[in-house]
């Protein structure tokens, strides 16, 4: 039997209700991993070992009395650092919340701890969730198992570097432009972003609130599939939270494409990407039109502005999102003479520097004079992009692109230059400002061994289609296996 | 020059509901500090709010009682700046499409009915509460600043009135009348001593004349109708003051300071007023459609206007009616007297006068007292069947309204009923006619200014009980 | 030619105390960022809707119920500065 961390969420469930092995064996396995690799790769900020080998010995009394709750009993899973968790460190990788314990679990966290899930720690990020590369965390940036001098991606970084790396079996991101989906692209995982409200977002530490969506880090679709129905349905605490059944994610896995409209984004999919990628792109394409698939170019021609509407929406909404970050009831707090003072000081010492720049764009924004001309005319924008998918939809199941340009870049490569970061999520930005469900699934390996994505977009509430073909597309896939990763006993 | 105010009232009021606008801690303003606190009223990371319904019901109420019209759809906005007390550090509040707008109040002053129109009523959250600790108390001296985020998300509806105010009195009239007209819908307590309702002035003058407004300067800080009156009169004087010496009135909020009589301009950072109000992207928009705004129309109880005019065509005056409609504990008094039959009039008289003197002296609510509208009918019927003085009757109502039992109970207690047996009275004026024979034929012959002499010695001899018009018509009986 | 921006007002908005080396790169960066940003304002939008919200949905509210509310203990735990069930802070304007 393989390295029990190296399980695929199915394959340990299984083990599980057989006796192959227990949720403790389970949890020690990537417990023991991550005291193995995280010297090198730093996917984790927290890791509470005493909370998830208590959590493990519950599950394996419930398994043993042939009660457990749930396919996600038992299973050790990360979660990324700006999800609330009572009495455990929540710091979203920033000073400002350095130290802070929660006294609430956000939704997500309850809903999984309810179904007996075993959380390993909380996983690092770009501060804030602003990022594309996990480099721009308070407590220095994550690496990427798969070639230790890459990013892992980003925002989500830690739980994609930890899923890769062993030290969990699946994980929890959150998708704001592409902050699941291109970490999973750069990882080799599946990356997927529900249709927004279908997730609760209470406890998730806003960024920019029209666009986040929690969603799972997995190693295969149908690990995506039944972590995504975990977590998805109505939550009263979050008045965004669509009121209806949320769609299955796991009704058509295995069903094919034969018969399915697959609409190919020329915007998406050829200038500004990476050869390789569009190669890896290409190839799939021919793959899906093989097995049955009805392949169809489209053009959308607004999403070439997505990328700029993004950086006007996301930072007005941060700018106001994070101003409850001021040194009076929590957190960080730098003395001054006055409150202002306090503040200003506070601020500027807490944040980092891609933090602050997004906060003074938003501030700027949407501050007298300028709301028509950039917030207002952003949103118009959005209007366009959401009518325009509408169209494409009455044409197609699915619209595809590659998740991201290219594969993993090398730490340090774009810190200098925020437009050029900025870019990496070109593929993905659309379906955030849409709030339409998309996701990411590898297709193969760079000549450098690096990992590469395919992006599966589908219409609102068109969850059970997405996975089937993304589960197709997996399947016509070669395996990528796993990173070998050098590691050393620390 | 003759001058003429231009002033408008912004009018913020607390909704009584039982949890607070955006999640569900308790509204309790007496709690310990930061005990009704959570995740979202304490903008902690990650919270989300909701909407409570009944505040929804509640400002739609509002807005129906002044006559607005209810939008059809309406959002919230965030509207952005720091303050210690606001947990978010910003007000989820309205913007561009609130609940109410359109509406209107008429206001009479000295007589003369005017209607002051109503721009907008719109839903927004309350802020923490700020104590400035240091010397004098005083924010300027303050050394720090404790905070309590108890009142923090309290559901506030803010009211705005059109600059249609031209004088201090109807300013102080329109923020009455509107308060009247909250209580009466019984949503909030609004009590300005406690902030539960709290009044902004927004002053200005022109030549009397001319169209364009002058600058105008927001004044706050009145806890009382009567500071708001003094505050707008003094700003106004101020105004007139600044402009008559060739100076020129800043833009600006202004502090009334009670106790000196004055406003004290407030030092305000340059530039605080960019508020950025965007939509809030973590609400959906409200939509009030014609069946919820018909059922919340139907809960509406009748308004105070229409209820005074009501009470006048009952027999009270003008200004009782108003009194008692604006008085829950008065009107259900007023109407259950002239149910059982009493007298219009006479009821209302007794509720305005000797009633409210009384609640005022004990600081009492009229509620709390023993006093019934059978009661009132009762003591109404003593007086018409002359067993009672109009003098007797006030007293006998005190005595009610102190508890020490029904009318005729209490009159005969503390002997103030009055002789109406028509046999005993004449044999009294009989009485005192034959011991002063002499007077009594000056009186016969036409010296008639003795009659009061012949009442006052009947008066003394049945010790005051007798009825002063009856003894008078058996005395001329006797004459004839 | 970047956008150019008042810094130091925007700064002073979002409360963030800068120092003028700061200012001036962030002006610069921001410059650049917003002349992408502005590429919004080529597409005509005459007579298109806002979205606020990506999917169509209305009015959801909660009852008007109370909940309990958080243990006063642990909430001032996390404070920088509290003092009998209060949070503490500096004096709101300079003294003068
Ligand atoms: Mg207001
Ligand atoms: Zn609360």
């Amino acid at each position: 039997m393989t390295e029990l961390s190296q399980l695929t969420l199915v394959e340990a469930a299984a083990a599980l209700r057989t006796g192959e092995c227990t949720s403790v064996a389970l949890t020690e396995s990537v417990l023991d991993r991550a005291s193995l690799t995280e010297a090198s790769v730093h996917a984790y900020l927290t890791i509470d070992r005493q909370g998830a080998m208590a959590a493990a010995e519950a599950s394996d009394r419930r398994i043993a009395a042939e009660k457990p709750i749930g396919p996600l009993d038992g299973l050790p899973i990360a979660l990324k650092d700006n999800m609330m968790t009572k009495g455990i460190e929540t710091t979203a990788s920033s000073k400002i919340l350095s130290g802070y314990i929660p006294p609430y679990d956000g939704t997500v966290v309850k809903l999984l701890r309810e179904a007996g899930a075993v959380f390993v720690g909380k996983t690092n990020l770009d501060e804030f969730a602003m990022g594309s590369s996990t480099e721009n965390s308070a407590y220095g940036p994550t690496r990427n198992p798969w070639n230790l001098d890459t990013v892992p991606g980003g925002s989500s970084g830690g739980s994609a570097a930890a899923v890769a790396a062993g030290s969990a079996l699946a994980g929890l991101g959150s998708d704001t432009g592409g902050s699941i989906r291109q970490p999973a692209a750069l990882c080799g995982l599946v990356g997927m972003k529900p249709t927004y409200g279908l997730v609760s977002r209470y406890g998730l530490i806003a960024f920019a609130s029209s666009l986040d969506q929690i969603g799972p880090l997995t190693r295969s679709v149908q690990d995506a599939a039944i972590l995504y129905e975990a977590i998805a349905g109505h939550d009263p605490h979050d008045a965004t939270s669509f009121p209806g059944p949320a769609p299955s994610g796991t009704e058509r896995l295995g069903a094919g494409v034969e018969g399915l409209r697959v609409g190919v984004v020329n915007e998406l999919s050829g200038e500004g990407i990476d050869d390789e990628v569009l190669v890896a792109f290409r190839t799939t394409i021919d793959r899906l039109a093989n097995a049955g698939a009805e392949v169809v170019d489209l053009s959308l021609p607004s999403t070439a502005t997505a990328l700029s509407a993004y950086y006007l929406i996301a930072p007005a909404e941060c700018s106001a999102n994070l101003a409850r970050f001021d040194g009076v009831r929590y957190g960080l707090r730098v003395d001054g003479s006055t409150v202002d003072e306090m503040m200003s000081l506070t601020r500027a010492e807490g944040f980092g520097s891609e933090v602050i720049r997004r906060i003074l764009l938003g501030t700027y924004a949407l501050s007298a004079g300028y709301y028509d001309a950039f917030y207002g005319q952003a949103q118009r924008v959005r209007t366009l992009i959401i009518q325009e998918f509408a169209t494409a939809y009455e044409q197609v199941d699915v619209l595809v692109s590659p998740t991201a340009p290219a594969p993993a870049f090398e730490l340090g490569a774009k810190t200098q230059d925020p437009l050029s970061m900025y870019m990496q999520d070109i593929c993905t930005i659309p379906s955030n400002l849409s709030g339409h469900p998309a996701m990411s699934v590898p297709v193969g390996l760079s000549a450098s061994g690096l990992p590469i994505g395919f992006q599966v977009m589908a219409p609102a509430l068109g969850e059970t289609v997405m996975f089937q073909v993304a589960a197709a597309i997996e399947a016509l896939s070669d395996d990528i296996g796993r990173p070998v990763l050098e590691v050393v006993a620390s | 020059m003759n001058w003429e105010p231009v002033i408008g009232i912004e009018v913020h009021v607390e909704l009584e509901t039982a949890s607070k606008m955006f999640c569900g801690c308790a509204v309790d303003f007496e709690a310990e500090p930061n005990t009704n606190v959570c995740p979202v009223c304490l903008g902690l990371p990650g919270a989300l709010p909701v909407p409570n319904r009944k505040a929804i019901e509640w400002i739609t109420k509002i807005g129906l009682a002044f006559n607005c019209s209810i939008s059809e759809r309406s959002q919230f906005h965030r509207k952005n700046y720091f303050y210690s007390d606001q947990p978010k550090n910003y007000q989820i509040s309205q913007f561009d499409v609130p609940v109410c707008h359109d509406g209107w109040l008429d206001v009479t002053v000295a007589g003369a009915t005017s209607r002051i129109r109503i721009n907008r009523a719109h839903m927004e959250e309350d802020t923490g509460k700020s104590i400035h600790v240091g010397d004098s108390g005083r924010i300027h001296s303050a050394t720090e600043t404790l905070l309590n985020f108890n009142r923090a998300g309290v559901p506030l509806v803010e009211i705005v009135s059109e600059a249609d105010i031209r004088s201090a009195a109807q300013a102080r009239a329109y923020a009455q009348d509107l308060r009247t007209v909250v209580t009466a819908l019984g949503v909030s307590d609004a009590k300005l001593e406690e902030g539960s309702i709290r009044f902004d002035a927004n002053v200005s003058i022109r030549p009397v004349g001319t169209e364009p407004f002058g600058t105008k300067v927001e004044v706050k800080n009145m806890n009382s109708f009567r500071s708001l009156e003094r505050a707008v009169d003094y700003e106004i004087r101020r105004q007139e003051g600044v402009l008559e010496s060739g100076g020129i009135v800043h833009q600006e909020t202004r502090h009334w300071d009670e106790g000196e009589g004055v406003t004290h301009s407030m030092r305000s950072k340059e530039g605080s007023s960019d508020y950025r109000y965007f939509p809030e992207p973590d609400l959906l928009p409200i939509e009030v459609t014609d069946e919820w705004r018909d059922e919340i129309a139907a809960t509406l109880p009748e308004m105070p206007a229409a209820r005074a005019l009501r009470y006048v065509a009952l027999g009270a005056d003008g200004d009782s009616a108003s009194s008692l409609a604006g008085s829950e504990a008065l009107a259900t008094l007023f109407e259950s007297a002239v149910e059982a039959g009493a007298p219009g009039n006479v009821v209302a008289n007794w509720l305005t006068g000797e009633v409210t003197a009384w609640s005022r002296r004990e600081s009492l609510d009229v509620a709390e007292s023993a006093l019934t509208g059978k009661h009132l009918r009762d003591l109404a019927a003593m007086v018409a069947a002359n067993s009672l003085s109009s003098t007797a009757a006030k007293e006998v109502l005190g005595y009610v309204l102190a508890g020490e039992g029904g009318p005729a109970e209490v009159a005969t207690a503390h002997d103030l009923v009055q002789i109406s047996d028509s046999g005993a009275l004449e044999e009294a004026v009989d009485e005192v006619i034959a011991d002063n024979a002499e007077q009594f034929a000056r009186l016969a012959g036409g010296e008639d200014k003795l009659i009061g002499f012949f009442v006052g010695l009947v008066m003394r001899v049945t010790g005051g009980k007798a009825d002063p018009r009856a003894v008078t018509e058996i005395l001329r009986s006797r004459i004839s | 030619m970047p956008i150019d921006i008042d810094i130091a007002h925007v700064a002073k908005l979002a409360r963030i105390e800068l120092s003028e080396q700061d200012m001036a790169s962030y002006r610069a960066q921001l410059g650049v960022i917003l002349d992408h940003a502005a590429k919004v304002q080529a597409l005509p939008t005459e007579g298109v809707q806002p979205t606020s919200h990506p999917l169509d949905m209305v009015n959801a509210f909660r009852d008007d119920v109370v909940t309990p509310s958080l243990d006063r203990d642990e909430v001032l735990s996390q404070a920088p500065d509290a003092t009998d069930g209060f949070f503490r802070v500096p004096p709101s304007l300079d003294n003068e």
